[in-house]
């Protein structure tokens, strides 16, 4: 009953495919696609880590900082992009982004 | 050892299961909640790895700062969110075949992988042995030397994410007084100042 590896990459495949599937699901809702993009870089976060743990390696972890960074930076300017965009228009579907018809 | 495993099938299994809430709670305030449940015991699991410093990060970024960013913007924006979930059904199928695949085939890599038996020679930091270095310390022994430009683009990354965030919301509204400081620094006696002689019994005309 050992937890090994695989154990921890069965939790990240799985935390992706639900990201992946929340996507999909909430075709409509952006807020709720920019928390399951926070679920998918969680999964590769800990993805990361479960490598860089077991093969001694600790470069994985800082890698993995960095995947931290960039993913705060994105909710942030995912966010800010719905304020702004809220404002112009009083919805946040996604399917009213079609302004420029393009 | 079985009581790191019980731990591990608990937090694994919790932070599923808020998974499965993010993506299906009705109301988008309860998936923000469900986020944060899923981000801790995910910084439950990175404890149990031996990764606490960025168990501690996961903490402290995403519940303390993008979970709650989250949640504000949920509750400042005055969305009709039962509209939004209108056509939720006829995205299921599609959604459920698209993630039954991707975990399908996700699943058989991870049962079938075998680590190269050249890896260990590869290793560029190799981690200390337990209670040698801590974790924290080790990072910050690899992260600040070989990685430091690493780390100073996250910086900028951050620095340029923060000056988006604000350009992006800023707004300007006519008839609200602010301050001006460039004005107010201007001033001078002469523009701020008149004297006026009042005439005994007269007053101001």
């Amino acid at each position: 009953m050992t937890i090994g590896l695989g154990h921890y990459l069965s939790v990240g495949a799985i935390l992706f495919t639900l990201g992946i599937f929340g996507i999909f699901l909430n075709r409509k809702n952006v807020i709720i696609i920019l928390m399951s993009i926070e679920l998918i870089l969680l999964a590769v976060n800990i993805n990361l880590v479960a490598f860089s743990v077991f093969l001694g390696d600790i470069v994985g972890q800082v890698y993995a900082l960095i995947v931290l960074t960039v993913a705060a930076a994105e909710a942030a300017i995912g966010l800010a992009i719905l304020v702004a965009y809220f404002r112009n228009r009083g919805s946040i579907a996604v399917d009213d982004v079609n302004l420029m018809k393009g | 050892m079985i009581i790191s495993a019980l731990f591990f099938y608990l937090f694994a299994g919790v932070c599923i299961a808020s998974a499965i809430m993010v993506v299906a709670a009705r109301n988008p305030v309860h998936s923000v909640l469900f986020l944060i449940l899923a981000f801790v015991n995910a910084a439950g699991l990175f404890v149990l790895m031996g990764a606490e410093f960025l168990a501690m990060i996961l903490i402290v970024v995403y519940v303390g700062a993008v979970a709650v960013l989250f949640l504000f913007v949920v509750m400042m924006l005055d969305v009709d969110f039962a509209e939004l979930r209108h056509g939720l059904l006829s995205y299921l199928p599609i959604g459920s075949v698209v993630g039954a695949v991707l975990l399908a085939e996700l699943l058989f890599v991870v049962g079938a992988w075998l680590i190269e038996p050249g890896i260990p020679k590869t290793i560029t930091a190799p981690i200390a042995a337990a209670g040698e270095v801590s974790n924290t310390q080790a990072l910050g022994l690899v992260l600040y030397t070989r990685y430091v430009y690493f780390f100073e683009a996250a910086g900028v990354i951050l620095l340029i994410a923060m000056v988006g965030a604000i350009v992006m919301t800023l707004q300007h509204r006519p008839n609200v007084k602010r301050q001006s400081i460039a004005e107010q620094v201007a001033r001078r006696r002469s523009s701020a100042i008149e004297i006026v002689k009042v005439r005994p019994g007269q007053g101001l005309p």
